[in-house]
């Protein structure tokens, strides 16, 4: 994404005389497709977003009046707020829970990627039952978390099944590496799917034709896979990366739920935003609410620029060599074929 | 360029239907041999849902045996469940309320969306990468403090109490995993369908509609999916800005519910509206899944 | 291109409400005017009103909602009910103040949230004499109040039970329920010496990183003749009274007395293990008593425990008060109704004809010497001479922080990590800390 490469490498083959026309007409028709779009998101995100910088310029005044009421208003701290969060008392408690939350985010979704292609891989087979497969791998996914982080405290409770079943007492709702191991098991298995259902949704319109192709070649199948399945399946696995890491830095109920509030090994940032203002520190909650969307940014940025340049498809010209290629007859029988031929062919 | 190779309405878009292609990753899992697939499948679909059946065995306890750790009910009853639709919660009202709230945020996410990703992944304009970077960084914001400023704002405009006041939060999330998974489908897809269909007289409109949409299928429905049970599973918003029993969802009812006494965890309860909530989904999903995206495809053959 | 000017139009339409949402951001947060006063003479208004409560599987408080509902046709109270969880339904209200919603009217709230809500000006102070305070016990009014004025009339009270398993006691030849740590250590001893009760381990209250380890903890050091803060309202956890308190904690953790699993306890936990019959000694809150006396088979301990008030260190203990008030929003209407409505709701009244249904403990301590009540709710009277003796968790403004400190101190104590004397010393300096905000 760093590079804003808006014009099409390849020259279309609209009719020459309407090109000027068109570009104008585009740029028209894409900010009215996009309008409402931002509309939206301006209703239910500018607004909080503003509000909670503005916040979190301001301390609540200390302590009480005469009569024992607490002191109205808020006070213009600037910074303050945010320097009290790196550099003050509870900083130590700040780098912990920032920690927690990039442990959280790394493991968990390491192993949702892993065990989400192996679901898409696993569901992308016509067998019988695959319908129902699916559907199991939906499960996880569609129990409210408040719920599914019950069941699972519960489980992972000191006389609960998870316990029984492997014939150990392990304390996993206390604290320390076995809260954060209840957490992670939890959490991966509530959200592989996702990552399964969009990378098999990526699956999907990749043609069989690239896989004959690949075996004619005498690919055997993991060759087939990390050559044809892996990178065609690339954008979409991105984004569900992607999307799992924005809500993965940012979780809260499961281990809110599993383990509960203000436990060291598990309390993430966005506990801590929820715990200062609960005790109704707006202003240090808020600081911590924006400090973690730059966290979230910083690390989205990383990712789409180291892994992801791509991402949104920018086309390259091997593409276009491809799509040319594709106007040859014989490479018209499937469209959407064309782009692969060319990595087949590498 | 030959038009009449390209025409939509001839079975190409079909050619490349998810349903109709078999198996586009065989080979690797051929590899292992039917067997391995086979130990693979079940692993996933144990993995999967093993904690659910625990989930459902629960419900089907008597409230007072509900730590047992017997793999079946010592004692069936359906008291959990009785327990669910009595009392004031009027939970079948509000599994209906959190019907319409997914299904209207799913509804406008995917318009939105498709619209949105259409307009990056093929028009041709400036500023491509801020619009996506800003979109995306809207579900960057951490959910819990998007709360109060909301509250404040819906009580201003006398949003509360409304569905919308649930459905325009959820597509904060809902709208960029649209927009983005959209666009990457979008993008995969040639333009020469496009432009061939419209050398055959198609408009662009009638391009993108009956190409490129039927294509895109697969991603339109699985975005659906996950936008749907995303907002179906919402529960903090979908508290603070409802307080009538008569429109609050499904979460939020099972926030309410009680144990056997004033005190005691109803985990009964709340296991079996747990299954209540999920065993529906997953059937629609089911019965939809083919026929949506069947849908979609044929209409790119009229 | 015709549609050129539409288009540009529909452009022009959104950029304007976005603006407007910019617009609107500026001024709501901009403004933080000052609360309504809250003066107990303002209590005016009559119409309709909102009771905001926490769900009631007995059905008792519908019951008095509609028997006011039935007299008072032009003033119906409407119940919006909060989820179970207290947490949840504390920042609901919060919410609600922090935006001066009108939604809320009267307001159910946990005795240890009534500080906050005065102080912070969310809940008008009531006049004393519209309530029956003088037939109610004292802890119970005490715990309404904030710096001596009334903000809220007592609902139901609650305080902690020692459960016992007498059938063991008496295999084991102990006559009486403990009264101090020592005679249940002493008691423990000699019950878990008996072969039947070999797996079993002796004593388990709340001590996960949770409100319960507060209870647990403030109780012990009540108990030990401490207390967390003296009469001018400083902290005062570093003395020996309360490291006799933690020590026996601690202590208790370390021989197994407590179980280990018990770090991971809150009611329910404790509740469900006492209940397969894994422990000897429970403290607990009476909302336990009817499942343990289950008949359905669901009981291991059924006609085999009974209850005592909890032990202390040279005597009974001291329970911690817990329980609900009820009191009316600073920024709601129709405040008069809401008097009215109090006074009929928390009224000795209706407190009598919720006791056929709910088993929630009335504030009138005549109830308690009623034998029709006692024979449904046979611990009232162990839990009479609790509350008698109770003593309210710190009443400050900052609860939730203070709170916090508490469970950040002393879990790690329980766990081994910190010393007792560490705990409590960094506990001290967080206290003081709060209490200097």
């Amino acid at each position: 994404m760093s590079t804003t490469t808006t014009q099409r490498p390849e020259q279309r083959t609209t009719p020459a005389g309407k090109t000027g026309r068109l570009d104008l007409g585009e740029g028209r028709r894409a900010a009215l497709l996009l309008s409402p779009t931002f509309l939206v998101l301006a209703l239910v995100v500018l607004y909080p977003l503003l509000s909670a910088f503005h916040q979190s310029l301001f301390g609540s005044q200390s302590g009480l009046d005469a009569d024992g009421f607490v002191v109205e208003g808020d006070v213009f701290v600037g910074l303050g707020n945010y320097v009290q969060i790196f550099a003050g008392t509870d900083a130590a408690r700040f780098y912990n829970a920032l920690w927690n939350t990039t442990f959280f985010t790394f493991t968990t979704v390491t192993l949702e990627v892993i065990i989400g292609i192996a679901m898409a891989v696993a569901m992308n087979r016509a067998f019988r039952g695959r319908a129902l497969l699916r559907a199991s791998i939906l499960v996880p996914w569609a129990i409210p978390t408040a719920v599914s982080g019950l069941l699972w405290r519960w489980m992972f409770q000191a006389d609960g099944i998870v316990n029984t079943l492997t014939n150990q007492q392990v304390l996993w709702t206390a604290e320390g590496f076995a809260a954060q191991a209840a957490v992670i098991v939890a959490e991966v298995w509530k959200t592989a799917p996702f990552i399964g259902l969009l990378v098999l949704a990526g699956m999907q319109i990749i043609p069989e034709e690239v896989y004959e192709a690949a075996k004619l070649d005498g690919a055997n199948a993991w060759r087939q896979f990390i050559a044809i399945t892996l990178p065609l399946v690339r954008p979409a696995l991105l984004v569900a990366v992607l999307f799992r890491l924005l809500d993965s830095l940012r979780m809260f109920d499961l281990p809110f739920v599993l383990i509960g509030p203000r436990k060291s090994s598990v309390e993430t940032l966005s506990i801590l935003a929820w715990d200062e203002s609960n005790q109704l520190q707006y202003g240090t909650a808020s600081a911590f609410s924006i400090i973690l969307l730059l966290y979230v940014a910083v690390i989205a940025y990383v990712f789409i620029t180291i892994l992801g340049a791509d991402v949104v498809g920018e086309k390259k010209p091997k593409v276009v060599r491809a799509r040319r290629r594709a106007q040859d007859p014989p490479a018209h029988d499937a469209p959407s074929s064309e782009p692969t031929q060319t990595k087949v062919t590498r | 360029m030959t038009t009449t190779a390209t025409r939509p309405r001839t079975d190409r878009p079909a050619a490349a239907r998810p349903d109709t292609r078999t198996a586009p990753t065989p080979g690797w899992i051929r590899g292992i041999g039917p067997l391995g697939r086979t130990v693979a499948i079940i692993l996933i679909a144990v993995y999967c849902l093993a904690p659910f059946y625990w989930m459902i065995v629960s419900s089907f306890r008597r409230s007072t045996d509900i730590f047992q750790n017997t793999l079946l009910p010592t004692t069936w009853s359906l008291e959990s469940y009785r327990q669910v639709f009595d009392g004031s919660t009027m939970f079948g009202q509000a599994m209906l309320n959190s019907l319409i709230v997914a299904s209207t945020t799913t509804a406008f996410a995917l318009v939105l969306g498709i619209f949105a990703a259409y307009a990056i992944a093929r028009l041709n304009f400036r500023f491509k990468t801020v619009v996506l970077a800003v979109i995306i960084g809207t579900s960057m914001f951490p959910g819990i403090s998007v709360v109060v400023p909301l509250l404040r704002l819906f009580s201003d405009i006398g949003w509360i109490n409304t569905y919308q006041a649930m459905i325009v939060p959820s597509l904060s999330f809902a709208i960029p995993l649209a927009v983005w998974n959209l666009t990457t489908f979008m993008k995969q897809l040639p333009y020469e369908l496009e432009q061939a269909a419209m050398i055959d007289g198609c408009t662009k409109w009638q391009a993108f509609r009956l190409v490129l949409l039927p294509l895109a299928a697969p991603g339109i429905f699985t975005t659906a999916i996950l936008t749907f049970i995303h907002s179906w599973n919402e529960f903090i918003i979908a508290l603070s800005m409802v307080n009538d029993p008569a429109i609050q969802t499904a979460t939020v009812a099972i926030s309410k519910f009680t144990g056997a006494s004033d005190f005691q965890a109803p985990y009964g309860a709340q296991m079996a509206a747990g299954v209540l909530v999920t065993i529906p989904l997953v059937i629609v999903v089911l019965i939809f899944q083919r026929r949506i995206v069947e849908g979609l495809t044929s209409g790119a053959n009229k | 291109m015709k549609q050129r000017s539409h288009d540009r139009r529909g452009v022009l339409s959104a950029a304007l409400v976005t603006v407007g949402v910019l617009a609107l951001t500026s001024c709501a947060s901009g403004t933080s005017a000052p609360a309504a006063s809250s003066d107990a003479a303002e209590l005016t208004g009559r119409g309709p009103i909102t009771y905001v409560s926490s769900p009631d599987a007995s059905g008792a408080a519908q019951q008095s909602i509609d028997a006011w509902n039935a007299e008072h046709p032009d003033e119906l109270v409407d119940w919006i009910e909060l989820p179970l969880d207290a947490d949840q339904q504390r920042q609901q209200m919060v919410q609600n103040a922090q935006v001066k919603g009108e939604a809320y009217t009267v307001l159910n709230l946990d005795v240890v949230w009534t500080s906050e809500f005065a102080a912070n000006r969310w809940i008008t102070a009531l006049p004393e004499d519209a309530l029956p305070l003088d037939a109610e016990i004292p802890a119970t009014v005490e715990a309404a109040r904030y710096r001596d004025t009334l903000y809220a009339a007592p609902y139901y009270t609650d305080a902690a039970l020692l459960y016992s398993r007498t059938d063991l006691m008496q295999a084991a030849g102990v006559t009486a329920p403990p009264q101090t740590w020592a005679e249940l250590q002493k008691a423990c001893d000699a019950v878990l010496a008996l072969p039947e009760a070999a797996d079993m381990s002796c004593y388990a209250g709340q001590f996960d990183k949770n409100e319960g380890l507060t209870v647990n903890f403030s109780e012990a050091v009540n108990s030990a003749g401490g207390s967390l803060f003296n009469a001018d309202g400083e902290p005062t956890v570093d003395t020996p009274e309360a490291l006799t308190a933690l020590n026996f904690l601690v202590d208790g953790f370390e021989s197994g007395m407590i179980p280990e699993a018990a770090i991971t306890f809150q009611e329910e936990q404790g509740r469900q293990s006492f209940l397969d019959g894994n422990l000897v000694f429970l403290r607990n809150w009476p909302y336990v008593y009817a499942s343990f006396s289950a008949t359905d088979g669901s009981s291991a301990v059924q006609d085999k425990f009974g209850t005592s008030p909890i032990p202390g260190e040279t005597g009974p203990g001291v329970s911690t008060l817990g329980g609900r008030n009820i009191a009316i929003s600073s920024y709601a209407e129709n405040k008069a109704t809401a008097l009215d409505f109090i006074a009929f709701f928390t009224g000795q009244e209706q407190q009598g004809d919720r006791l056929a249904v709910s088993s929630r403990a009335p504030v009138f301590s005549e109830f308690f010497a009623d034998d029709a009540v006692t024979e449904r709710l046979p611990y009232l009277p162990d839990l009479l001479t609790s509350l008698e003796k109770a003593q309210p968790r710190p009443k400050v403004v900052q609860y939730g922080a203070t709170t916090a400190a508490i469970q950040d101190a002393i879990y790690p104590a329980l766990t081994g990590d910190t010393s007792p004397e560490e705990a409590l010393a960094d506990l001290q300096k967080a206290l003081v800390g709060i209490a200097a905000e």
